[in-house]
């Protein structure tokens, strides 16, 4: 049997881009998948696939920066699939593009990048991952990029809330050392998405990873940890 | 006594009355802080814990006449029914039991919920006990349902706070499902820097998730009656290590009545023996019952006219809960929902705890 089957998941920004192919392959998985995003019908659409394939999903509609989404979203998931396994912080956002240098990048642009990409995950996680500890078992994912890492123009208040969000990842991971959770950083490079196509509209898409590709490692992998 | 008005500073830093009923009442009280708890209990003990999260379970809306009416669930039933209490005009702001009573309803009757009246109900059937206790069947199922309750759902409200609450204010560090329709609140003291310093030191801990009901509902009658039968599930996990406690000489430390309920009530039902699954219990911890599976409790402190205190008397003895009454009323203990903490615990003041001021 899959080691995920049955396990409970939820994914941010599962509307669309690697969220949507995350959610298609935790349900493939065996996995009972809550979808979260802010616009209802492109979620519900993914949700339908799901279900119309035989796998389980379910719409969440909620802004993961907004301060009081994390208690009803945990709230809510939990009530639509029980204890929360696995928590994907995936949903992100580049701000206003096309991107801009960080001297012409306004104050409320970097907090926004901050309140989807940083503290929406830190919510979200403060409010999942106490039950995980409790129980002895789970797995929070925080979806970075190489912008975290990489000083590349134009891209710092995505890069700075990425950076911040693995450090973030890092010391979570290093509080519960033992306690059977675990908390990761995944770096899926450079993909064919929506969001890749806004930042870099000339990119070549023949070169640009397939999101369903990378879910599948990814959901592969966690399959592997849950063993 | 009076009642916390609001959110302690710091989650985990609230006064702490530790009685130990092993002791005569002169030295069976100590009066520290929560921050202090891992002092009084030993390796090998356990912490059983309610997991339940808090619903927004209250619901404000109007009947099919528009007269305002709220509706408070108070119990999950078969196929997306609910339990709820009804009240009349009026907000949290009012206690319960000045608020005006709810319209006169019947079975049959619509109702909607929310500003815009988002989400419709019907009244399928009434209570014995009271005309304010309903069983509602929503107009939604499923996914929009949940979607609907937590939108137009707001937690429970207290009349003695000084501000409203918001849904992540009620629920504890280890909230899971939304089983809880007030927060079980003896939990909330408890942060992951205790939790994890209790675990280094040997002293374990498990869950079981029990759906705490209503602590008050306006009518004296059917507050007599409270709390109605809940709801609660154990894993076998806990049984597991409940066992295994008792089997080492370790105590079973119950962090809330809700789990003193869920324990005791299963224990009751398969003779004695805990097993682990699904159940409901109509329990009600009196001065004669005497516990079988849990040794203490950990608990929010409370006033000796109130039902919740009387309820440690299955733990302790009339002479040290009058002292600590006296004390708790003495030095100011906050009480309620977002108060101070009491611990009731066998050997609790044992020779390595000696942290905090004797009283008495």
């Amino acid at each position: 049997m899959n080691s995920l089957q049955g396990k409970a998941a939820v994914v941010t920004g599962g509307s669309r881009g690697l969220g949507r192919a995350l959610g298609l392959a935790l349900a493939r998985a065996g996995a009972r998948v809550v979808l979260v995003a802010r616009h209802a019908e492109p979620l519900r659409s993914v949700v339908a696939e799901i279900n119309a394939a035989g796998g389980e999903a379910h719409a969440l509609v909620a802004d993961v920066a907004d301060q009081d989404a994390a208690a009803v979203v945990a709230g809510q998931a939990a009530a639509l699939v029980g204890p929360v396994d696995i928590l994907i912080n995936n949903a992100s956002t580049l701000g206003p593009v096309p991107l801009r240098l960080l001297l012409d990048t306004d104050c409320e642009d970097l907090e926004r990048a901050l309140a989807v990409n940083l503290v929406g995950p830190f919510r979200l996680t403060k409010a999942l991952a106490g039950s995980m500890v409790l129980r002895g078992a789970g797995t929070v994912v925080n979806v970075t990029s190489d912008a975290a890492t990489q000083a590349y123009p134009s891209w710092g208040a995505y890069g700075a809330s990425k950076a911040a969000l693995e450090q973030l990842g890092r010391i979570w991971a290093a509080e519960l050392e033992g306690t059977g959770v675990r908390v990761l950083s995944v770096d899926p490079g450079e993909m064919d998405t929506v969001m890749h196509a806004e930042a870099m509209p000339d990119a070549d898409r023949t070169q640009l990873g397939d999101p369903a590709q990378v879910a599948d490692r990814i959901v592969a992998a966690l399959g592997e940890a849950g063993r | 006594m009076t009642p916390a008005r609001s959110y302690p500073a710091r989650r985990d830093d609230v006064r702490l009355l530790v009685m130990d009923p092993r002791l005569a009442p002169a030295r069976g009280l100590r009066e520290t802080r929560t921050t202090e708890l891992a002092a009084f209990l030993s390796p090998g003990d356990l912490l059983v814990v309610n997991d339940a999260a808090t619903l927004p379970a209250s619901l404000s809306g109007a009947d099919g006449a528009g007269r305002p009416i709220e509706a408070r669930l108070v119990a999950a039933r078969a196929g997306d029914r609910f339990a709820a209490v009804l009240f009349g005009a009026g907000d949290w702001r009012q206690r319960t039991e000045d608020r005006p009573p709810p319209p006169a309803v019947a079975v049959g009757d619509e109702l909607r919920f929310g500003p815009g009246g988002e989400l419709p109900a019907r009244i399928v059937a009434r209570s014995r006990l009271s005309p304010r206790l309903i069983q509602l069947e929503f107009g939604l199922r499923g996914d929009p349902l949940w979607a609907a309750l937590y939108a137009v759902g707001r937690p429970i409200q207290y009349s003695y706070l000084a501000h409203d609450l918001p849904l992540w204010a009620v629920q504890t560090v280890y909230a899971s499902r939304p089983w809880s329709f007030e927060m079980p609140s003896a939990g909330r003291p408890l942060s992951w820097q205790m939790l994890l310093a209790l675990r280094r030191k040997g002293v374990r801990w498990a869950a079981l998730t029990h759906a705490a009901g209503l602590s008050a509902t306006g009518d004296p009658a059917l507050d007599a009656a409270l709390p109605l039968p809940e709801r609660y599930q154990i894993p076998a996990a806990t049984v597991r290590a409940v066992g295994e406690t008792r089997a080492r000489g370790g105590r079973v430390v119950a962090v809330g009545t809700t789990v003193v309920r869920a324990l005791e009530g299963a224990a009751a039902t398969h003779g004695g023996g805990l097993r682990a699954g699904e159940g409901e219990t109509d329990l009600r911890i009196t001065p004669a019952f005497r516990p079988r599976v849990v040794d203490g409790i950990l608990s929010g402190a409370h006033a000796a006219t109130e039902s919740h205190f009387q309820l440690l008397s299955a733990f302790a003895g009339e002479a040290l809960l009058a002292a600590a009454a006296a004390h708790a009323e003495r030095a100011g203990f906050l009480t309620h929902e977002l108060g101070d903490s009491m611990l009731v615990l066998p050997g609790a003041l044992a020779s390595d705890a000696r942290v905090g001021a004797a009283v008495g």
